[in-house]
């Protein structure tokens, strides 16, 4: 019994995942290589062919590659001034902390409410006497000011979740390895880039990972404030599933996510690759 | 020739000088976090017609005409009903499978443990929403389409991983002499850990529910594939977006921030801990 009992504890869990993780995942690859039963790229052909595809791939791409930059050095720099404050830190780290607990959705609504027509971005600009009357930010003539504003939206919402993994990561950092450069003169910004950063590549790791996954399956944001206008991947799965009725392009496009983000947790995992023995 | 006020030497007001970049960089940061949010509360306490004028005021008019519009409106309470019902059914079913994985990758040694730890962290490489696309079909056959237990199930997954990983270092982190010594002491193995193990664990293990309710509660693509008639508050916001009058979005992501600021709040203890050793 003793022997059996770890086993009988992951059960559970082991058989959920088996369930509702490998099942799925296996029926996808096959929905999105299969169409009226037979074996056929047909799906993936469709998707790459239909106008939509490639400026939902860019999109997505690019507001990736503008985004995660940002929010990781926002973060780092939250982190580090947490990390030097002596009162007020439980504060200040909960009002860090306050947009991992809204949705995308409604950090695409607060946005909205800032640009939108009647919004306060054009109420600040109308008080400062910029424009007279209030301008559409939010028109697919405007594609870039909806890219702006997704772009906005998805830093303002998920900074928080790559500064609490790396407070956290920072708390594990033993002070004397930052003492001890000190000690031998290193400034500041050396002991942060030379100590601290390396130190930090667990930490890196995880909320990259996370961050740069999120930022692929990036969906109601885009739908609050942009509506289908500005097409993203995870966008486009959803209206072949949904308004098109086409289950095995929705499903090609998953697998285009799907690979995307594995590529792209493999790159990291390689780039910011830790030693067994360098482990704190 | 002695003068009283001499000029205060360059280290100290260079000291002085970044203390206050440091303040007011701290400023302009909680300012970034909280202003948006102030926003969205302004529309969602003002009038529709306030909400639609222009140009805005910057606090609200303190009217409730708004968030009463919204509650009125056909299925809305339905949706909030749905979204509790569903986060609440998450929440126990992965701290149900979660926790006692958890407790035993903390306890035990065994074959397959590391195989199951690897297992757990790899499923946060997917992008886990995109399994409601072949869930769908799963559901329509088993009669779970459209059901409140169905979109749970899947939220679960979601949350599930973080279950785990919370609770193996939360237990992990209660001395196991605690639980030998009440085994010397005539305890079972249950009893040992009903009476000894439970109530050190139990705040965290509420935090972590308290997590996975707001996994559920702000997730919106799963919940818009998986619910027609069933909708979820994020599913509802979601659909009816190009059609619905602003006042009904504010109030709508007003209600959707509303829980999560308190539950952020409630865990902010856990944030923290919970991250630490998600990481490794």
């Amino acid at each position: 019994m003793p022997r059996a009992l770890p086993y009988l504890l992951l059960l559970p869990a082991s058989l959920f995942l088996l369930v509702f993780f490998f099942y799925p995942f296996g029926l996808v690859v096959v929905e999105s290589l299969t169409r009226g039963g037979e074996w056929t790229t047909d799906n993936f052909t469709r998707m790459t062919g239909h106008w939509k595809f490639a400026p939902a791939f860019w999109n997505t791409i690019w507001l990736t590659a503008i985004v995660v930059p940002v929010q990781l050095i926002m973060a780092l720099t939250m982190a580090s001034v947490v990390q030097k404050l002596k009162t007020g830190r439980s504060g200040l780290l909960y009002i860090f902390a306050i947009p991992l607990g809204i949705s995308d959705l409604a950090a695409g609504l607060i946005w909205l409410a800032i640009f939108e027509q009647s919004g306060f971005l054009n109420s600040i600009l109308h008080s400062f006497g910029v424009i007279d009357r209030p301008t559409l930010y939010l028109g697919y003539q405007n594609m870039w000011v909806i890219f702006l504003a997704v772009c906005l939206a998805e830093i303002w919402r998920a900074t928080a979740i790559m500064m609490v993994i790396i407070v956290a990561g920072m708390g594990l950092i033993p002070k004397e390895y930052s003492e001890a450069a000190e000690v031998f003169g290193a400034s500041r910004w050396q002991r942060f880039t030379r100590v601290t950063l390396p130190l930090l590549r667990p930490s890196l790791q995880t909320a990259l990972i996370l961050r740069i996954l999120m930022a692929f399956e990036v969906f109601a944001v885009v739908m609050a404030l942009g509506g289908t206008s500005l097409p993203v991947l995870m966008g486009e799965t959803f209206q072949w599933q949904f308004q098109l009725q086409d289950r095995g392009v929705a499903a090609a496009y998953a697998m285009v996510i799907l690979g995307l983000s594995v590529a792209f947790s493999l790159v990291v995992l390689r780039l910011l690759h830790v030693p067994k023995g360098a482990r704190i | 020739m002695n003068d009283t006020s001499p000029p205060a030497p360059p280290q100290l007001e260079a000291r002085r000088a970044g203390r206050f970049l440091f303040q007011a960089g701290i400023a302009l940061l909680v300012l970034w976090v909280l202003v948006p949010i102030w926003f969205l509360f302004v529309n969602a306490l003002s009038a529709p017609s306030e909400v639609t004028g222009f140009p805005k005021r910057m606090w609200p008019g303190f009217d409730l005409a708004s968030i009463q519009f919204f509650l009125q409106f056909q299925g809305v309470t339905q949706a909030l009903w749905n979204s509790v019902k569903v986060a609440v059914l998450t929440m126990i079913l992965s701290i149900a499978m979660g926790a006692p994985a958890g407790y035993a990758l903390s306890r035990f040694e065994f074959p397959g443990k590391e195989f199951f730890r690897v297992l757990v962290i790899m499923t946060r490489a997917f992008p886990l929403p995109l399994l409601a696309l072949p869930l769908a079909v799963m559901f329509i056959r088993t009669g779970l389409d459209d059901t409140v237990l169905g979109l749970a199930l899947v939220h679960a997954m979601l949350a599930l991983p973080f279950a785990v990983l919370i609770t193996f270092s939360l237990f992990s982190g209660i001395p196991v002499e605690l639980e030998e010594a009440a085994w010397t002491l005539g305890c079972t193995r249950l009893q040992a850990f009903v009476k000894v193990v439970l109530p050190l664990a139990l705040p965290g293990i509420a935090a972590s529910a308290v997590f996975a309710f707001v996994i559920s509660w702000n997730e919106v693509f799963a919940a818009a594939v998986l619910t027609i008639e069933n909708r979820t508050l994020t599913a509802f916001l979601l659909q009816s977006l190009n059609v619905s009058p602003l006042p009904l979005k504010f109030a709508g992501g007003a209600a959707l921030v509303m829980p999560a600021l308190i539950f952020i709040f409630a865990v902010r203890k856990y944030l923290f801990a919970m991250w630490g050793i998600a990481n490794r």
